[in-house]
């Protein structure tokens, strides 16, 4: 690349760039030779079926009535319709939010950002979607766009702590616009935990799992590095145990056994926060190694430079190391994350009404009988959905940090 | 003026790095022991007021009362609870085990296909495994399970595949072997086909040492074995008799029944985890060098050649260490055998015998302790095998 736009002499070497036609393509990667011939009549041959039988079934066999009869339920659960506009704030919010740290940190960001903004805008075309909330999906992208714009003519220093502040103020008030305030015939009432569902929880649950699991995988994995042997063998322990047991234990555990644990009148009684406190312990584990990882990729120079500046253990693992291991390891945590998103589904065999639990309780209801294909093949369509477009971000950070190449 | 050695400035205690280190860890154990004390206690106070019970495993010698759907070992509601147990665990070996063999198998193909030449089959896998790889395995299983294995036709209607294997609402009927009284006498000649195909394999590689040429040693213990075995069977009268499954009346007869449940977890488990198997066979492929495969086409490798000797033993180093943590989530997924009603350790144990004796810390335990040991004994008998094959460095 640096020498692209060299002497003459330099352009003299450039490579040939083949050019090919498309007949050229289709018979340089399709038939080539006898055997890849054979291997490309059975797999379009394969396609072929498949194809016909989804096809067939999502257009002829297929009864979709289910789903738009019940959106409202799969998108929110029991959260109250009235307090609806809550739950939109929050979308707009978060649509500011993203714009603001588009424009801010736009090197690293982008690719991610256009994703979470194509989301809303591709929603706007689901078919049997009521204009009202096509309208909302809209003001979304219009508060997205407008956040971008806007963030261009702050004269704001130092935007990456601008944006961990801008986060933290909204994450705040996002949890008070979702929990409520004040009294029950207040502008905001109350809404118990117990009563969101859906997508709605399924994301919270993943969010403040990995949130809030963050800072106790650091400490284990700065502990599982530490020289002093009895912090190692805690922190150890602790890994090694939860890695090593199913989630859904400590599910069960967290439900039956947490109350147990603590004294009496301790208010832990939700089920949805007990949940809560067993995938962030379970969190944290894989948490830890995935920042263990970032550490041990950190040269011992650093630490050696870092010593030889006079900085003490705290002071270089807070200024030097940890900054660094942690840009290491954010696509690996995107990913933890997206795996924590799948993970979630499993509340709903301890009895709460994320995206699986309300999609069985649809199923459970006889007006639906018999609709299992349809509705699960939905819940899997918006699973996959967003799970693969936070991959598809992630790998776009990957790309634009260099993690890969460093 | 004096001269101050280094080792006579001490730092006062409160910066001295040995003391600090020291004292943290007592803060650090304190906290912990601290807190296992207070929940300790609240657990032992909230049990004696609520149960009345003491904590103790002498339960597990009670009788069980509960039917358990599908054993490999003798089971009735007479049995204890420790037996009902058992059943579970061995249940859970079971779908590990063969999920294990099935993911891995069906993982490598749709890895190799990734990396096709040929644009369909490579899409395909592509397709294959970005969508497996972000659909949550509950959702599949629920899904595999409600969607397709519960909502097979009556006997009556079943579908037949050839073998023949019959798929009804009865279960999966597949053909089985019954061993017959001379299986035991066969057994004894397969061992010895065995001991005599390590002797073949032996001698190979100590001539293989000799002249510099290396057969492919693994091939020729198979043959070994395979003929002496089909010698046996020809010798001894039919060690076993094929036993195929056939319609009558409003149920299937003979051969063996793999319960929907079963197959459900089954077939879901291979297909969630095939796709990761997928993803850590082709990075550990692209991961040798393009160099390696010019190398040995410039020595004089056949391609076939190639792949054995040279790629896929430096892509088997890459890929075991990921390899054997799908594995482990393999196992410890098949507890969600649960959502869809498959006895396992976790649905036996974690459910049914909690409901029954309310012994919670017990249990848990015990739970806890199984899939940990299951956990800890995959992990070192993958790390042995990862030992014997690892670059030897000099």
């Amino acid at each position: 690349m640096t020498t692209a736009a060299g002497t003459p002499s330099d352009r003299s070497v450039l490579p040939v760039t083949e050019r090919y036609t498309l007949l050229g393509w289709v018979r340089r990667n399709l038939f080539s030779d006898l055997f890849n011939s054979l291997l490309t009549i059975v797999a379009l041959a394969f396609i072929v079926f498949v194809a016909r039988l989804l096809l067939r079934w999502a257009f002829v066999s297929a009864e979709w009535a289910v789903i738009p009869a019940n959106f409202n339920l799969i998108m929110r659960g029991q959260y109250p319709a009235v307090e609806a506009w809550r739950l939109w704030l929050v979308i707009y919010l978060l649509g500011t939010v993203v714009g603001v740290s588009w424009k801010l940190i736009s090197g690293q960001f982008s690719g991610a950002a256009r994703v979470l903004i194509a989301i809303p805008f591709a929603l706007m075309f689901v078919p049997f979607f009521s204009m009202g909330t096509r309208l909302y999906l809209l003001i979304t992208v219009v508060a997205a766009s407008t956040g971008y714009l806007v963030a261009g003519f702050l004269p704001i220093q130092r935007r990456g702590r601008a944006v961990a502040y801008l986060i933290l103020a909204y994450l705040i008030v996002m949890l008070i616009l979702l929990r409520g305030v004040g009294a029950e015939e207040g502008p905001m009432p109350p809404v118990q935990p117990i009563l969101w569902g859906g997508l709605l929880l399924s994301l919270l649950l993943a969010f403040f799992g990995i949130t809030l699991s963050f800072p106790l995988g650091v400490l284990l994995a700065l502990g599982r590095q530490s020289k002093l042997p009895a912090i190692r063998v805690i922190s150890v322990v602790y890994i090694e145990f939860i890695r090593g047991v199913p989630l859904i234990s400590l599910l069960f555990m967290g439900q039956v056994m947490l109350q147990l644990f603590l004294p009496d009148g301790f208010p832990l009684v939700d089920r949805v926060l007990r949940a809560l406190v067993a995938i962030t312990l379970f969190s944290a584990a894989y948490t830890a190694e995935n920042v263990r990882g970032g550490l041990q990729s950190i040269s011992r120079g650093q630490y050696e430079a870092a010593q030889a500046l006079g900085l003490s253990t705290f002071q270089s693992t807070l200024h030097i190391i940890l900054p660094q291991a942690l840009r290491a390891v954010i696509p690996v945590l995107v990913g933890q994350f997206i795996s924590l998103f799948k993970d979630t589904t499993l509340v709903a065999l301890v009895g709460i009404f994320d995206l699986l639990g309300i999609a069985r309780t649809i199923i459970a209801n006889p007006d639906w009988l018999g609709t299992h294909p349809e509705v699960y093949a939905f819940v899997a369509v918006l699973f996959w959905i967003f799970s693969y477009s936070m991959s598809y971000a992630s790998r776009r950070i990957e790309q634009r940090l260099g993690v890969g190449e460093r | 003026m004096q001269e101050i050695h280094a080792s006579q400035v001490r730092p006062p205690f409160y910066r001295d790095e040995r003391v600090l280190g020291i004292f943290s860890q007592l803060l650090v154990v304190l906290i912990v022991v601290g807190m296992g004390l207070f929940f300790y206690s609240n657990m032992i106070t909230g049990l004696r007021e609520k149960h009345n019970v003491a904590i103790s495993f002498s339960f597990l010698g009670q009788a069980a009362g509960f039917d358990i759907g599908e054993s490999l070992i003798e089971y009735s509601r007479e049995r204890t609870y420790l037996r009902a147990f058992v059943v579970g665990l061995l249940n859970t070996f079971q779908v590990a085990f063969l999920g294990i063999i099935f993911a891995t198998a069906l993982g490598i193909v749709i890895g190799v296909m990734r990396l096709s030449t040929n644009f369909l089959v490579s899409r395909i896998a592509a397709f294959y495994i970005d969508i497996f790889r972000n659909i949550p395995l509950l959702v599949l299983l629920i899904f595999w399970a409600q969607a397709v294995f519960f909502k097979l036709p009556r006997v009556a209607e079943a579908i037949i595949l050839p073998g023949p294997i019959f798929l009804s609402n009865r279960g999966v009927a597949i053909p089985w072997g019954i061993p017959t009284d001379s299986w035991n006498s066969y057994l004894i000649v397969l061992g010895i086909g065995v001991i005599l195909g390590a002797a073949v394999a032996w001698f190979l590689r100590e001539q293989g040492k000799r002249t510099g040429r290396m057969p492919l040693i693994t091939l020729w213990f198979l043959v070994t074995v395979a003929a002496v075995g089909l010698v046996g069977w020809v010798i001894l009268p039919q060690p076993m008799t094929l036993d195929q499954p056939f319609l009558e009346g409003f149920n299937t007869q003979g051969g063996k029944i793999l319960s929907q449940q079963f197959m459900a977890l089954l077939s879901g488990l291979i297909i969630y985890t095939a796709a990761f198997i997928a993803e850590v066979v082709r990075a550990g492929i692209q991961s040798v060098s393009k160099g390696q495969r010019e190398a040995a086409t410039s020595l004089g490798l056949n391609p076939a050649q190639t792949l054995r000797l040279i790629i896929f033993p430096q892509a088997l180093r890459v890929i075991i260490p990921p390899l054997t943590s799908q594995y482990l989530n393999l196992t410890k997924n098949s507890s969600l055998a649960i959502a869809i009603g498959y006895p396992d350790l976790f649905a036996v144990a974690g459910n049914t015998i909690l409901n029954q004796t309310g012994r919670e810390i017990e249990m848990f335990t015990l739970i806890m302790g199984t899939y940990l040991s299951l956990s800890l004994l995959t992990s070192l008998l993958m790390n042995i095998y990862n030992r014997r094959i690892r670059l030897v460095e000099r």
